[in-house]
């Protein structure tokens, strides 16, 4: 396979302006992906700061009622409040040892512009944050989150007002200031090296849950699953399990059902194209235009995904479903009430396909759900969708 | 000789930009008209995107203008077609992100574009790393492939995209996306020279010119051209409604723009 591709899928597909920054950056990975001292220092923030390793817990009520024994792999208690931060701190760290003197990053759900701000804080690196003038009224809490923490947020009023033109607006800063910003790209989408780096620092997930599991039940789960946008977390648990006999499964935005075109399922729905500098699964139409998307998790609000997840898709190593909003709504409650655990709207859709795919499994079956954040910033919004009422 | 050949032999070249659709298909077909009329050498004309990432916010408000007046790819070959009837001569060059390419298969793209009369294309986000499967088709069709070359492109690279290009090169004056800016960044004398000594194709200089001193300054480089966008997109969006004086303004900006092609006279000394 050639460098920077999964299958046909990955590349890089930008302006000539940006190509001497990937180039730079992939040397760089390759370099600091070889030194210890590296190594060391990140180690010990995901330990010491980020409090990693998460915990892989055993849901027993859910267990009973769904009749097979299901985990929650626990990334909603990593500081910040979801996976994020395994990224946001290996690509700051990364940025340090380039020289880089300021991080950009664009969000959706708000959860990667707060782990960015948190990494940039850690860290002494001035931070700014592109968000969708749409997801900084959804996510509110959020954006104060990160102004609380030094970093400056950019609603973005062109487009869609979304992730998309959130991610759009951070490639164009980055175009004009690569000398000394670094993009911290939240997702393993965009051009290589990005999608290779994201998952690598995303890996920590999977090889804690593999280690965890072994200790706990002595062999590998029957079922891993993970909600997918642009698939950072999925990755992140999925690829140290892809060489194993387990069922691994992404967890697509549904939105209003597949057949109502609002929704953000691109490996369920869409096709094949060039999207933010990379070839992977995208929702657009006969000429090649980005279709606007829609999910109820503004992290899963996109038109595309990472192109790893394209080539998994291909190869049928992986199962991608869709849950829609209503389904992800359900689970949001219910692991809330049966657990005590309030999951992030985008681990709700992981959490829905959950309880559908117990059926599949006998008592003695292991599930294992990456519960990728925590839901305290979807809280408001899902009593407005109710009007209160829980 | 190519319309583009042809163009270059006597350079310098004022090179207008446009988004096809913007403000309509229709209306958009008059702004070619009136900007051709009013002196540009060669037309560059944007194919609409839903994400224009190589664009500031003045050509991509263009771009999402084009879309919600309902542009289509085929629309933008139809108007290619009906500028090439009004002006034989003119060489034409489509501006476009490489997902529209892809979506339609490339074969079929050049082959529309070569039949609607466009004389190359230029694809900004599609580096030479990445151009195997659309230089054969773009060769096929006769269709020049324009090369960008930017300030961060390292002098290897350079040399790569060189080898493939024909037509002429276009030279991104600056770290950044298009609009305009109050001056030019002063290394853009040393890139033109730069790239003047390892090919004999023509120079164009685009991304921030928006002033007759600008061409003025880029013509004294030693470039063959430039490269006007969003100065006259700008335009086209502050007269909205008004077509008449969306012409005028064109026709005034491109006329004065096109001064800075003639070196400054000698000033008299008594």
């Amino acid at each position: 396979m050639k460098a920077g591709r999964y299958g046909v899928y990955g590349g890089q597909y930008v302006p000539e302006t940006l190509m001497s920054a990937l180039i730079e950056l992939e040397e760089t990975y390759g370099r600091i992906r070889e030194d210890p001292g590296f190594s060391r220092r990140l180690s010990w923030y995901l330990r010491e700061y980020a409090g990693r390793e998460t915990p892989l817990t055993y849901c027993g009520n859910l267990s009973r009622d769904l009749g097979c024994r299901v985990y929650l792999k626990r990334e909603d208690l990593l500081h910040g409040g979801a996976h994020k931060l395994n990224n946001t701190l290996g690509q700051a760290l990364m940025a340090k040892f380039m020289g880089k003197r300021r991080l950009i990053a664009e969000t959706g759900a708000g959860q990667h512009g707060v782990a960015t701000a948190i990494a940039g804080a850690a860290l002494g690196l001035p931070v700014e944050v592109y968000m969708g003038e749409v997801d900084t009224r959804r996510q509110a809490l959020n954006v104060f989150r990160m102004e609380l923490l030094g970093a400056r947020v950019v609603p973005v009023a062109s487009g869609t007002r979304t992730l998309k033109d959130a991610i759009n607006a951070a490639m164009r800063d980055w175009v004009a200031n690569l000398r000394e910003t670094h993009y911290l790209l939240g997702s393993c989408v965009g051009p290589h090296p990005f999608p290779r780096i994201v998952r690598d620092f995303q890996s920590v997930i999977g090889e804690e849950t593999r280690r965890q599991i072994l200790e706990r039940e002595g062999r590998l789960p029957d079922t891993v699953v993970a909600c997918v946008g642009g698939g950072s977390n999925a990755i992140g648990i999925f690829y140290p399990f892809v060489g194993d006999d387990v069922a691994l499964v992404g967890v697509e935005a549904g939105g209003e059902g597949l057949d109502s075109g609002r929704h953000g399922a691109s490996l369920s729905a869409g096709s094949v194209g060039v999207f933010q500098g990379a070839l992977s699964y995208l929702l657009q139409d006969g000429d090649g235009q980005a279709l606007e998307t829609h999910s109820v998790a503004a992290g899963l609000d996109h038109p595309s995904v990472g192109p790893e997840h394209a080539m998994l898709k291909d190869s049928g190593r992986v199962r991608y479903e869709a849950v829609t909003d209503a389904e992800a709504l359900h689970a949001f409650r219910r692991l809330s009430r049966t657990e005590g655990i309030i999951p992030a709207l985008e681990s709700a859709h992981a959490v829905a396909y959950a309880l559908r795919a117990a059926d599949d499994l006998d008592k003695d079956g292991i599930l294992v759900v990456n519960l990728s954040g925590r839901g305290d910033k979807d809280v408001a919004d899902v009593a407005n969708l109710h009007g209160g009422v829980a | 000789m190519s319309r583009i050949d042809a163009l270059f032999a006597r350079s310098p070249a004022f090179i207008g930009f446009t988004v096809a659709g913007d403000p309509g298909i229709e209306a958009s077909l008059r702004v070619a008209k009136a900007m051709i009329e009013a002196g540009v050498d060669l037309l560059e004309i944007a194919i609409p995107y839903s994400d224009p990432v190589a664009d500031g916010p003045v050509i991509e408000r263009a771009h999402v203008r084009a879309l919600r007046a309902g542009t289509t790819t085929d629309d933008v070959f139809a108007l290619v077609r009906r500028i090439r009837e009004h002006a034989p001569a003119l060489p034409l060059v489509l501006f476009t992100y490489h997902n529209i390419i892809h979506r339609r298969g490339p074969d079929r793209f050049f082959s529309e574009a070569a039949a609607a009369g466009a004389d190359g294309v230029l694809i900004v986000d599609l580096p030479v790393e990445e151009s195997g499967e659309v230089a054969p088709c773009a060769a096929r069709y006769g269709i020049d492939r324009i090369a960008l070359i930017a300030p961060t492109t390292s002098p290897e690279r350079q040399h790569a995209i060189l080898s493939g290009a024909s037509g002429f090169v276009y030279l991104i004056s600056l770290e950044g996306v298009t609009g305009e800016r109050d001056r030019l960044p002063p290394g853009i004398a040393g890139l033109v020279g730069a790239v003047r000594e390892k090919t004999g194709l023509p120079l164009a200089v685009g991304f921030g010119v928006s002033r007759p001193e600008h061409v003025r300054t880029v013509v004294a480089a030693g470039a063959n051209g430039v490269i006007v966008g969003s100065a006259l997109v700008r335009l086209i969006e502050e007269h909205a409604g008004d077509e008449a004086g969306m012409q005028d303004a064109l026709r005034a900006a491109i006329a004065a723009l096109r001064r800075g092609l003639v070196p400054d006279p000698e000033p008299d000394i008594p």
